[in-house]
């Protein structure tokens, strides 16, 4: 168990930066999910973790201990990797040992880890297999046992669920989460799922284009985003935004009808243009008389609800309802925004204002 | 009936071309058996028919027992198993370098691994024999695995750098994360998916150097260190008109050279399939 | 030593053992070899080795041998590679949709590149033998030759025996390299072809060779330099005779240095063969960029 610290850390291939100053705390025994775009340097971030990468600049301390100079095989930690990496040519028992076999382990103790990996993660009828003959969710439980075999000081998953069909990556996420809950090891875990990122960890760093966006529980980032990438990227279905201006007495104006009021922020002029955040599933529905008046566009039936694409004058906007009231396209149906739900931001630098 | 034939016609016409050329490969090769095979009272009478109506491997016997071809057909073994040893050796690590690392100058390297495959040998012979000569290795057998390891190893490491891109490197880093440091993590997890490409890539050079001959002419003048190329070139000028024996001999030369290739003919194709792709 | 400067010099440690022995043994000699143009080298002779500059340039331009092996380099580099590759491309065409044998009749049709140079050569030229090989008789039953003689020890015909091994022997690597390339061609492209209403020749001129031409526009080349240096088949069939009738540049320069004891102007004409397929080698580089800039 360890904690790991980034202190502006810095990766550039040489094609610009991949990544910018990154500062980073992950506590002993937290489970941290960095969640971003592809392409936003979450991989490249846990490389330099795991000594896959060397950082252009700045430090990375384990334990207190500087690695930037320390190779992957000292450093002690263990990946599960998104193609699982098996070696094809050993079988899953050889598979498991191959880390404790370098470190020179007694064949009895080889032995006796390997097996109880096995009976934790329902391996151990496998245990002779190579690869080629494990499914796929097979194959993803046993780069799990690679890893946990070790006992190591953290576990480092690069985006280890997304070869896996829908059911079996729920089963998987829930099985990863209780192992974790067991062995109490830090864990960091890329994923762009941001259902993966809000189900499963402590804390959620949020990236993009190579910085942090906003480092915070799943519940902080989804109801206080920092600014519009956050807001956007959290939420199925995504958030919506609106341009709205903010008269002086808090009323948020779009398309000259009044969604909602809110107390207005300090240091904005009244009639600025603000970005006007609404989840879907905050609004709700009314009489055409009351509320605000919003066109059916589309109507999506999702089982638990349904999600009505609205339009209000020429913007549009998501509605997530569960009462049971069938709604029909070109139909005009008034909408509610509670007092609470809207989110300003500068349309500008895309920052949350209030 | 019309359909039918017009169904099977193109696969009629498929079977014929692919005969032709598998006759066309083929035929030299049955000739130079045919010749070995027959006795020399027929050679001339029968010169141009397809089979005699005898055979004998009396010329087999001969270029066994009473010539020097067992000597020579040791000294090639002896070089292209050598050759083919260190080629591939060399050419695993330099083909390695090429498909895992980003290297300043690497694209120097290739150059001049390229370059090395475009100029007329010939022009290197006499700067090789004034290099080697004081070193004792002209009408030596090292000396020839030397040169010949050299002139295989560009094209060996182009083969081998295909092979290894064809092995994630997710492996080689769970490896490294596994505790082993790149080196263990090549030979434990690399090499032995590589086995084919190293087999492949071995017998390829093999076979180079097991045709060569020029260099072989050059170098070596004694008849102790000639390769079999070099004997049989020397062999034919001088019994021109032994033809029995010269293609029992040729049919000698093949039967190794041909034994290998069919073993590794299939990675060989993936290997240069490979390479095909990305040119 | 700190990791990072291990990390960087961890390449050239894999790269060192073939550098070294590539520059010892084929760069060195090989610029060892080129100032021996400018040099009056010929072996065994003391007194030769002085520096004579361009001399041996200016003895080329006079040099009838040289104007004819230039000449005769250019018909056997030309027509062995489009032969060998006409061939070839059939061949992968053929080896491209799947049948019952298919393994063994790739393995069997690719034997002759497993062939030595020199016994394809020996092979080829008792074949062209009168005596004990069929072409002769077969070649005048065609009505191509009057006589069964031997076409070898014709001045105006003997290029071609080389000629045909040099294509028999070239086929099979055309043939795995454009076959490679043809299975990377995915399968959905000929269907959607298809579904547009592409017959078999059209598909094959719009699709397969489009997407071959840069596999076939980079084999040609390597394959042309290589054949223009490729002087074994021709030194075994015919030693360039009759009466230098067949010699290539590369063979050329071998009869040069190995019987002549020449170096310095067998040098020189090395030079100027390496000259023409760097320049052969840039123009095609160039043409091909140009092609594809504009597509």
């Amino acid at each position: 168990m360890a904690t790991i610290t980034l202190s502006r850390v810095s990766k550039d291939y040489g094609g610009g930066p991949v990544l910018r100053g990154i500062d980073l705390e992950i506590r002993e025994g937290e489970f941290v999910a960095l969640m971003g775009p592809s392409g936003c340097g979450k991989s490249t971030l846990l490389r330099l973790i795991a000594g896959l990468e060397e950082p252009s600049g700045g430090q990375i301390h384990i334990d207190g201990r500087l690695v930037n100079d320390v190779a992957p095989k000292d450093r002690d930690l263990a990946m599960v990797f998104q193609s699982y990496a098996l070696y094809p040519h050993m079988t899953v028992r050889e598979n498991m040992s191959f880390a404790l076999k370098q470190r020179r382990l007694p064949p009895a103790e080889i032995t006796q880890a390997v097996e109880a990996a096995a009976v934790k993660l329902g391996l151990t009828n496998l245990l002779e297999r190579k690869p080629k003959a494990l499914s796929g969710g097979q194959r993803q439980r046993v780069a799990m046992g690679r890893a946990i075999v070790r006992n190591p000081k953290a576990f480092l998953f690069d985006e280890p669920l997304s070869n896996l069909d829908a059911r079996l990556r729920e089963q998987m996420r829930y099985e990863i989460r209780k192992l974790h809950r067991e062995l109490g090891a830090t864990s960091v875990y890329v994923t762009h799922d941001q259902v993966e990122a809000m189900t499963m960890a402590d804390r959620i760093v949020a990236l993009n284009d190579g910085a942090i966006q906003q480092v915070g529980s799943p519940q902080d980032l989804y109801d206080t985003p920092a600014n519009l990438f956050v807001a956007g990227f959290l939420g199925s279905p995504p958030m919506n935004f609106l341009d709205a201006t903010l008269a002086a007495d808090g009323a948020l104006v779009v398309e000259g009808q009044t969604l909602a009021r809110v107390p207005p922020p300090a240091g904005l002029a009244p009639g600025a243009t603000v970005t006007l955040g609404l989840r879907p599933e905050r609004l709700a529905l009314a009489d055409p008389a009351e509320g605000v008046a919003a066109r059916v566009d589309v109507v999506e039936t999702t089982g638990t609800g349904q999600v009505a694409h609205l339009a209000i004058g020429a913007q549009r906007l998501k509605l997530f309802t569960m009462d049971g009231r069938r709604l029909a396209p070109g139909e005009v149906v008034g909408m509610v925004v509670p007092p609470d739900a809207p989110l300003l931001f500068d349309p500008g630098t895309g920052t949350r204002i209030a | 009936m019309n359909k039918t034939f017009a169904r099977v016609l193109p696969r009629v016409l498929h079977a014929l071309a692919l005969a032709a050329f598998v006759a066309f490969a083929l035929f030299p090769l049955f000739w130079l058996l045919k010749v070995s095979l027959t006795p020399d009272d027929l050679m001339y009478g029968e010169g141009v028919r397809l089979w005699p109506s005898r055979v004998t491997l009396d010329h087999y016997g001969a270029v066994l027992r009473h010539s020097q071809f067992p000597l020579f057909f040791r000294n090639s073994l002896i070089v292209s198993a050598a050759t083919g040893l260190l080629a591939t050796a060399a050419a695993s690590a330099a083909g390695y370098a090429f498909s895992r690392f980003r290297f300043r100058g690497k694209a120097w390297v290739v150059g001049v691994m390229l370059i090395s495959q475009m100029f007329p040998l010939i022009i290197i012979v006499a700067p090789i024999f004034r290099l080697l000569a004081p070193l004792g290795l002209t009408n030596s057998l090292t000396g020839l695995v030397v040169v010949y390891t050299a002139f295989n190893t560009p094209f060996a490491a182009f083969l081998m750098q295909s092979f290894f891109e064809a092995i994630p490197k997710d492996l080689e880093e769970a490896a490294m994360m596994d505790g082993a440091t790149r080196f263990q993590a090549l030979r434990h997890v690399i090499l032995p998916l590589t086995l084919p490409g190293l087999a492949a890539t071995g017998g390829f050079v093999f076979t180079a150097a097991w045709s060569e001959l020029l260099f072989s002419l050059m170098l070596n003048s004694s008849a102790a260190v000639s390769t079999f190329p070099a004997g049989l070139l020397g062999f034919v000028s001088k019994f021109s008109v032994d033809f029995g024996q010269m293609m029992a001999a040729g049919v000698l030369a093949l039967l190794p050279v041909g034994a290998f290739f069919l073993l590794i003919q299939r990675y060989l194709v993936q290997g240069l399939t490979a390479g095909a792709v990305k040119g | 030593m700190s990791r990072a400067l291990a990390l960087k010099l961890e390449p050239y440690f894999y790269t060192a053992p073939s550098l070294l022995l590539i520059a010892a043994i084929m760069l060195v000699p090989l610029v060892t070899g080129l100032s021996y143009a400018f040099h009056d080298l010929i072996l065994l002779d003391p007194l030769s080795g002085d520096f004579v500059g361009l001399d041996h340039f200016r003895e080329l331009l006079d040099d009838d041998g040289f104007w004819t092996a230039l000449r005769n380099t250019v018909v056997w580099t030309a027509v062995s590679v489009a032969l060998q590759f006409t061939f070839g491309l059939i061949l992968a065409l053929l080896l491209n949709r799947p049948f019952p044998g298919r393994g063994l009749v790739q393995a069997l049709v690719f034997l002759p590149w497993a062939v030595p140079g020199f016994l394809s050569g020996l092979t080829w030229a008792w074949l062209f033998n009168p005596v004990i090989g069929p072409l002769p008789h077969w070649l005048q039953g065609l009505g191509l030759l009057a006589t069964p003689q031997n076409i070898l020890s014709d001045p105006h015909l003997a290029l071609w025996g080389p000629i045909a091994a040099n294509v028999w022997w070239g086929i099979p690597f055309f043939a795995i390299t454009l076959l490679a390339a043809l299975q990377s061609i995915p399968k959905d492209i000929y269907e959607a072809a298809a579904m547009d209403g592409a017959g078999p020749l059209l598909r094959f001129r719009r699709v397969t060779l489009p997407l071959l031409a840069p596999t076939i526009a980079i084999t040609v080349m390597l394959r042309t330099v290589w054949v223009a240096n490729f002087a074994e088949l021709i030194v075994v069939m015919t030693k360039g005779g009759p009466a230098d009738a067949t010699q290539i540049l590369s063979s050329y320069i071998f009869t040069l240095a190995f019987q002549r004891l020449d170096f310095g102007y067998a040098s020189a004409v090395a030079a100027v063969l390496l000259l023409l397929l760097l320049a052969y080698a840039a123009a095609v580089m160039v043409l091909r960029h140009a092609m594809t800039e504009r597509a």
